[in-house]
Formats: C-alpha cells, sequence, structure tokens
C-alpha cells in the first residue's frame, strides 16, 4: 500500500514538436486537496488529461494507487479510480439526475433497466454526499448548481479515489461555492483525493492542502499551502520570462473622450457601469471570468441589450442596438471565440474579410469584386496572414492565422473604437508579439482600444490604463504608470490588497 | 504544360462539381441509347425545359432558404393555393387582379413563415411542415374541392402555354429566374448575407448582418416564387386546382441538393440547382422515353438522386 493516490514522473509532451510539458513530477497524496494553478498555456489541463487518460504520454512514468498504469482511454482512467468533474458538464439535460449518473452502466434486473434500483443507489450516494437531490428530476429542471453535484456524484458511483475539478467554481455563487467546499472536505474525510485547478487565488488557499505550480510546462513549486504567500504563488506563476519579449512602453494620451458609458446596467451580468474611453488610448479590461469584461464588451456593441444607461460617442448620446448600428457609429469588436463568432469558417479569406464591408464596397447592391479584393489583399500583407490564396477557406488557417483573419476582417472598416475580447486566446507566442504590434501602431495612428485578457503579462504591455471588474462592476481605476510589478496587477483581480 | 494540366486536375474539386459530371453522363447515356426515339431532337429537350420549369424556379428560391441554414416544405401546396386563388381572381375580376392575387398568396405565406421563423424563432421544418396542411386545406376549402378553369388566352399564353417572342414562356420564365438568382446570389451583398448567415449565424450577426431580416426574407421569397410557379403551372394546365404541387417540395429540394447546396447552409449555386432540376428533368424523360412504367421511374430516379447524393460533398 502506497500513501500516494497518483504520481507521476518525468512526464514530457509535446504537440507538433512543441513541448507543452517537460519533466514534470506530480505526486497526489491519499485524501489531500491539491491545487494546481499557472497561467494559460502553462500545461496544466495537459497534465490532467493524461491523468485522465484522454491524452497518452510521450515519456515517463505514472502510477495510481502504487501500481502503474497505461490509459489509453478515459475508460481505462475511470476503471482505474481517476474521475473527472467536467468544466463544461458532461451531462444529458433531457434525463433525469439516475439516468445521467447511471449512464452507459444503468444496473439491469432480468436484462431490463432496473429504474429502481438506479434511484436507490443515487440516493446512497447523495446520501454520503450529504446533499439533498431528487433522482427523479431531469437536469434541466435543475439549477447548475446540483449539475456539478450530480456530476460529482456520477463519479463517485464509479468508485472514484482521484477526483479533479477544473474550476469549478466559475458558475456558483458565494454561498454555493461554500457548499461545494464542505462536500470536498467530507469527500477529503473520506480519504478521496482531489486536485483544484483555479485561477481564484482566494479559494485555493481556502481549501487546498498543497500548491503545484506549472510554468511554460514545468514545475515551477510544490509546497504546502500552509508555507506560501498568495504572494509567493503568484511570483511563481508569472516567473521572468515574458518580460522582456512585451515591455510596456509609455505613451501620451490626448484628453479627447471618444466613447463614454454611464451607469449601464444589463440583468446582474452589468452593474452601474461607468466607463471612459480617449483618443488614442488603450484600456484594458482585468478581472476573473464572469465578472462583466465580456458582457459590457458586448452591451457595447449592441448584441446584449442593457436595461438602463447612456452610451455616449464623440459627447453625443447614441442608442447603440444591434452589431450593424455599432459598426456605423465606427465600433469593432473582435470577439473571445473566433471559430464560433468570429469566422464563417468554410468561407474564403475574403468572404470573410468583407463581410463587415458589404455596404462599403457596393453600389446599388451589387459587390464590388474588385475592390473587395484589393482591401482583402492589403489586409493580408499588413498583418502577415499566410494563405495560398485569398480565396482559401479560413478553416484551412492555422490558429493565429485565422485570429489575424478576424483582425483585419475588422480594422478593414476603420473603425474609431475598436474592442478586443481576448485577442490571443490559443495563438502561439510569434503572433501574441505581433498582435500587440497591431493594437500600438492602431492607437498611435489615433484609434482607441478596449482590450479583455486574462493574461495579465498583454494585458500590462499594451494598456494605458487598467479597470478591474468584479461581479459586474467597475472595482478599480489604475493608471498603467502606478504598475511597477505584474504581481500588483494580480492581486488586484484577485482583490487582495498586498 | 502536363503539369500545368496534372495541377488543374488535382484543384479540380470533383466532389464539389459531381453534379456537372453527372448532367452530361446522364445526357450523354440517353442520347447515346434514346437516339432512335428522339431524344435529341429540340422539341423533346425544350420539352424538358418547359416540364421541369415549375421546379426549376422554385429551386432558384429554395437555393437561398437552404443556403441560409432554413427549409421551406410548404411550397408545394403554396403552388395549388396560388393556383385556385389566380384562377378565381381572374374569373371575377380579369388577368391583372389575378396576378395580383397569385402572388399576394404566396407573399401572405411567405411572410407569415418567415416572422414564424426569424422573429417568434420556430424552427423552419416545423412551420413550413404546418404550413403546408394550412395552405393545402385552404386551397380545399375555397373552391370545394373542385377544379377552377382558366378561359383567358392572354393568362395562359403568358404564363405556360405560349411563346414570349421565339422562346416558349416556361423556358422564358426559367431563364428569367435563374440569371436573377445567379446575380443576386454571387453578385449582391444580400447574397453574400444570406451566405454568412447560413454558414454561421452567430458570425454573421457579429458582423452586423441581420440574421433575423435575412431568415424572413428567404423564406418570403420564397412564398412569392412559389406563388409564381403555381401560376406557370395554371397557365400551363389552364385552370387551378388544390391538388397541383402536391409532392413539388421533394423534387425542389432534391434538386437543390442535386446542384451542391450544403443542406446546412453557407454553401449554395443557382447554377448547379438549374442543372439539378434539368438532371431530374432528363431521367423522368428518358425513362419515359425507355418505356418504363410510372412505378419503376419512381424507383429509378429515387436511387439515382440517392446516389448523386452521396457522392457530393454534402
Amino acid at each position: 500500500m502506497s500513501d500516494l493516490a497518483a504520481s507521476m514522473s518525468g512526464i514530457c509532451k509535446s504537440f507538433s514538436g512543441v513541448r507543452v510539458l517537460d519533466s514534470v513530477d506530480f505526486e497526489l497524496r491519499k485524501g489531500e486537496i491539491h491545487a494546481l494553478v499557472g497561467g494559460n498555456g502553462a500545461g496544466k489541463s495537459t497534465l490532467m488529461k493524461i491523468l485522465v487518460g484522454v491524452y497518452s504520454l510521450d515519456e515517463g512514468t505514472f502510477e495510481v494507487d502504487g501500481r502503474e498504469v497505461h490509459f489509453t482511454s478515459s475508460h481505462d482512467a475511470r476503471d482505474a479510480g481517476v474521475g473527472m468533474v467536467f468544466q463544461e458538464f458532461s451531462l444529458i439535460p433531457q434525463l433525469t439526475v439516475a439516468q445521467n449518473i447511471f449512464l452507459t452502466r444503468e444496473p439491469t434486473s432480468a436484462g431490463l433497466i432496473s429504474d429502481a434500483e438506479m434511484v436507490r443507489r443515487s440516493r446512497e450516494i447523495f446520501e454520503t454526499m450529504r446533499v439533498d437531490i431528487d433522482p427523479h428530476k431531469a437536469i434541466e429542471d435543475l439549477p447548475t448548481a446540483y449539475w456539478q453535484l450530480t456530476e460529482i456524484a456520477k463519479a463517485l458511483s464509479q468508485d472514484a479515489r482521484v477526483l479533479i475539478f477544473d474550476e469549478p467554481t466559475t458558475a456558483l455563487a458565494k454561498t454555493e461555492t461554500q457548499d461545494l467546499f464542505e462536500l470536498m472536505r467530507r469527500l477529503k474525510d473520506q480519504g478521496i483525493s482531489i486536485v483544484y485547478i483555479s485561477h481564484r487565488m482566494e479559494e485555493v488557499f481556502e481549501i487546498c492542502d498543497r500548491i503545484t505550480v506549472l510554468r511554460d510546462g514545468q514545475i515551477a513549486t510544490t509546497q504546502d499551502t500552509a508555507d506560501l504567500t498568495m504572494a509567493d504563488v503568484i511570483g511563481a506563476i508569472v516567473g521572468r520570462t515574458m518580460e522582456h519579449a512585451m515591455e510596456w512602453q509609455e505613451r501620451e494620451v490626448g484628453d479627447e473622450v471618444v466613447l463614454e458609458a454611464r451607469k449601464l446596467n444589463a440583468g446582474d451580468r452589468l452593474r452601474d457601469v461607468d466607463i471612459y474611453l480617449r483618443r488614442g488610448e488603450v484600456l484594458g479590461l482585468a478581472g476573473l471570468m464572469g465578472s462583466g469584461r465580456t458582457e459590457l464588451a458586448r452591451a457595447l456593441f449592441g448584441i446584449d441589450h442593457v436595461d438602463s444607461g447612456d452610451v455616449l460617442l464623440n459627447g453625443k448620446k447614441r442608442s447603440i442596438k444591434s452589431p450593424g448600428a455599432a459598426i456605423d457609429a465606427g465600433i469593432a469588436l473582435i470577439p473571445e471565440d473566433r471559430r464560433v463568432q468570429g469566422l464563417v469558417l468554410d468561407h474564403a479569406i475574403r468572404d470573410n474579410i468583407v463581410l463587415p464591408l458589404l455596404e462599403r464596397i457596393s453600389r446599388a447592391g451589387f459587390v464590388d469584386d474588385g475592390k473587395g479584393d484589393s482591401t482583402t489583399r492589403e489586409a493580408v500583407s499588413r498583418l502577415d496572414i499566410v494563405a495560398r490564396s485569398i480565396k482559401q477557406a479560413v478553416k484551412e488557417l492555422s490558429g493565429g492565422n485565422q485570429q489575424k483573419v478576424v483582425i483585419a476582417k475588422w480594422l478593414g472598416m476603420d473603425p474609431q473604437i475598436l474592442i478586443m475580447d481576448e485577442p490571443t486566446a490559443g495563438v502561439d507566442i510569434g503572433t501574441k508579439v505581433e498582435i500587440v504590434r497591431i493594437i500600438r501602431q492602431f492607437a498611435d495612428a489615433g484609434g482607441s482600444v478596449i482590450m479583455i485578457s486574462s493574461e495579465l503579462p498583454e494585458l500590462l504591455a499594451v494598456s494605458d490604463r487598467l479597470l478591474i471588474l468584479r461581479d459586474g462592476h467597475v472595482e478599480s481605476e489604475i493608471d498603467r504608470r502606478e504598475i511597477k510589478r505584474e504581481e500588483e496587477l494580480h492581486h488586484a483581480v484577485q482583490g487582495i490588497n498586498a | 504544360m502536363t503539369t500545368r494540366i496534372a495541377q488543374a486536375a488535382r484543384a479540380f474539386d470533383w466532389r464539389q462539381n459531381i453534379i456537372y459530371i453527372g448532367f452530361v453522363l446522364v445526357f450523354l447515356f440517353f442520347a447515346v441509347t434514346l437516339e432512335d426515339r428522339g431524344f435529341l431532337t429540340d422539341r423533346n429537350l425544350t420539352n424538358v425545359i418547359r416540364q421541369t420549369a415549375t421546379i426549376t424556379v422554385m429551386a432558384v428560391a429554395m437555393t437561398f432558404v437552404i443556403g441560409a441554414a432554413q427549409i421551406d416544405l410548404s411550397v408545394g401546396s403554396t403552388v395549388g393555393l396560388a393556383s385556385v386563388t389566380t384562377a378565381m381572381a381572374i374569373s371575377q375580376f380579369g388577368v391583372p387582379i389575378g396576378i395580383v392575387v397569385g402572388l399576394a398568396t404566396g407573399l401572405i405565406v411567405g411572410a407569415a413563415n418567415g416572422v414564424l421563423v426569424a422573429y417568434v424563432a420556430i424552427p423552419s421544418f416545423l412551420v413550413t411542415l404546418g404550413m403546408l396542411g394550412i395552405a393545402h386545406g385552404s386551397a380545399m376549402w375555397i373552391t370545394d374541392t373542385a377544379p377552377q378553369p382558366i378561359r383567358d388566352d392572354t393568362f395562359n399564353n403568358l404564363f405556360g402555354s405560349g411563346d414570349i417572342g421565339p422562346v416558349p414562356s416556361l423556358v422564358f420564365w426559367t431563364i428569367v429566374a435563374v440569371i436573377i438568382g445567379h446575380i443576386v446570389l454571387k453578385k449582391t451583398g444580400y447574397g453574400r448575407r444570406v451566405l454568412a448567415t447560413g454558414g454561421n449565424p452567430v458570425a454573421a450577426r457579429f458582423s452586423g448582418v441581420d440574421t433575423k431580416k435575412i431568415t424572413f426574407a428567404v423564406l418570403t421569397v420564397m412564398g412569392v416564387v412559389a406563388a409564381f410557379a403555381g401560376m406557370l403551372l395554371a397557365g400551363r394546365l389552364q385552370s387551378g386546382r388544390y391538388t397541383f404541387g402536391e409532392g413539388f417540395e421533394l423534387s425542389v429540394i432534391a434538386a437543390v441538393i442535386l446542384g451542391g447546396t450544403s443542406l446546412f447552409g453557407g454553401r449554395a449555386t443557382v447554377i448547379g440547382t438549374v442543372l439539378g432540376s434539368l438532371m431530374i428533368g432528363l431521367i423522368n424523360n428518358g425513362l419515359t422515353l425507355m418505356g418504363m412504367e410510372s412505378s419503376q421511374q419512381q424507383i429509378v430516379r429515387g436511387a439515382i438522386i440517392i446516389l448523386a447524393v452521396a457522392l457530393a460533398r454534402r
């Protein structure tokens, strides 16, 4: 018997030649809650996907409960007692709680599924979890907090000894988070080991026994929570590698306000949000997921309706009720999900780039393809988009080039205000640097930018001023010049005074 | 030179162009096997176009509907309904008002489909399935299931039986519909927005396309065009009847998909649609000349459609 629930040593993993994990050692003790933290792309989810059998490992060894394992599918992992509570829930909304828990493993009697048995065993599991859920209820009729509990019950019903939670509190309210933590402590007392992935430092420090920080595919540190301060952890997450690649340059910004929003309210997503944006300024919006950053961008671009509040453009009140109206007002939005919101993947680069410009390159409804082609060619060469031809389908391009097509599409309309929501998500470091360059050029030419990013180094690289959002409202405003170290912004985003 | 040809051959996406290949093959097959039975005569080939005219005209509009990732199952019964409203209005008020009433019938049906799909957000499959019954039932009800003769020669000549200049009127209207459809799809902002809406409605909305308006427009135009097709059929048969157009929706959708328009939207071609429609017409015509019974024809036609769609890029 080993006192380790799982241990991984010397784990290496590469994707198309890029090393994502480099000799990683990770140990999970029995009955501990172990935090796994790190920036985006640090390798957290790759490591966990190896643990649950979704990815195979290139090098290294891997033991569960003292026995070496070679998972070839998530099925193998489940059989070995490793379960994942999915961030995007893996439940079928129309089925009942009990049906979901036992999906594909339904208890039978005389060859037929025994609903009574399924419900009885579901009740048993919920009893050990000490939560009260009616197994007869359809998932879609339950609040989302219960979905997660059902996910946990599903893992427990398979005798999971190791549970992985990936950002489990994102969709939860405060009290629900506390309930979840209570449950996690009870599971721990039953000897179950938990890996807890989160960006929220407060929660990590509240619930976890040990913390492992991953940075650029390597372990930065593994220590008991008691021996660490929040500043230590943030320091380990940040590292010192990115600082030279993206150094901030102080810029002069005029006084002319081009966009102002007063007391914007939209359900509980936005509450009394006041912002202003000056000509030539880059305004960074920082905050955790669900803090209202994306919601603000969508409201300003006319996608979501606001309940109340005014938007002023160049000092005049404007009502922007649709993306079309926003475009007419000179506002562009580079949305957070390029594949779903940004591009028609099946269509050619040219057709994507001219889509918002159709009005401008048409006469009497007829599109001037010559103009469309020349606009596209110009954008392709300005942004160094690598493609065979402007008629190539966007889906054939790499992620970085796709993102550049989205940017080209919106720069093509010469916007006055450019809103960018996570513009560097899922692109390589080279493209990231280029996107930072594009933002600076745009602002230097007199354009105004609202930049949303979870990656603080790039937010710090381009912003002149930063707003910290939390729970749908503006928590604080920081002049970029006052920030000396990235840690300070981390602390502000986490809502702690260091 | 040879490498150039080899390159071109590789670049040629035969799956996307299956309709052109299929069309030529079917044509050649009948031309050879049925040469002595008059397949290649001008009269026979003109007849094929005339017989497929109602389907072709509707298929052009359906290309936009399917291109926008919607479907319209009510077109067949709209044909029947418009044929009787037109015939009844002509006998009461004369030809001009008859034409207006016929087109208005389609406008009402199409706009009702459009509002329900675009603004009430009911899937088009369900809305138009319901509308199929409503239009069919209305046509039966207002005529008491009796055929409505049209005795006005001007109307009959203009829409179905006669010639316009040197060309048969059905051929004329087919050509008009195809030219307008092709240009609108390929050369106007509207056409691009239709395809963007079908290709990715979320991205289209984020790009400033009013996707609801586009959805409403394609279905409304479809209704009007189906009514126009109903008038063509009424002109050809010199009467209106509620049974006209029954089952046409299947031929129309088959023609569009055979032509290479994606059933999931975003990719559409009017020229392909026309060839798809003509190919179905050729097959019907060829099989008849071969002496097959209608029952056998249906089986062969069904098999050819499945084969062609299986080979095509969907």
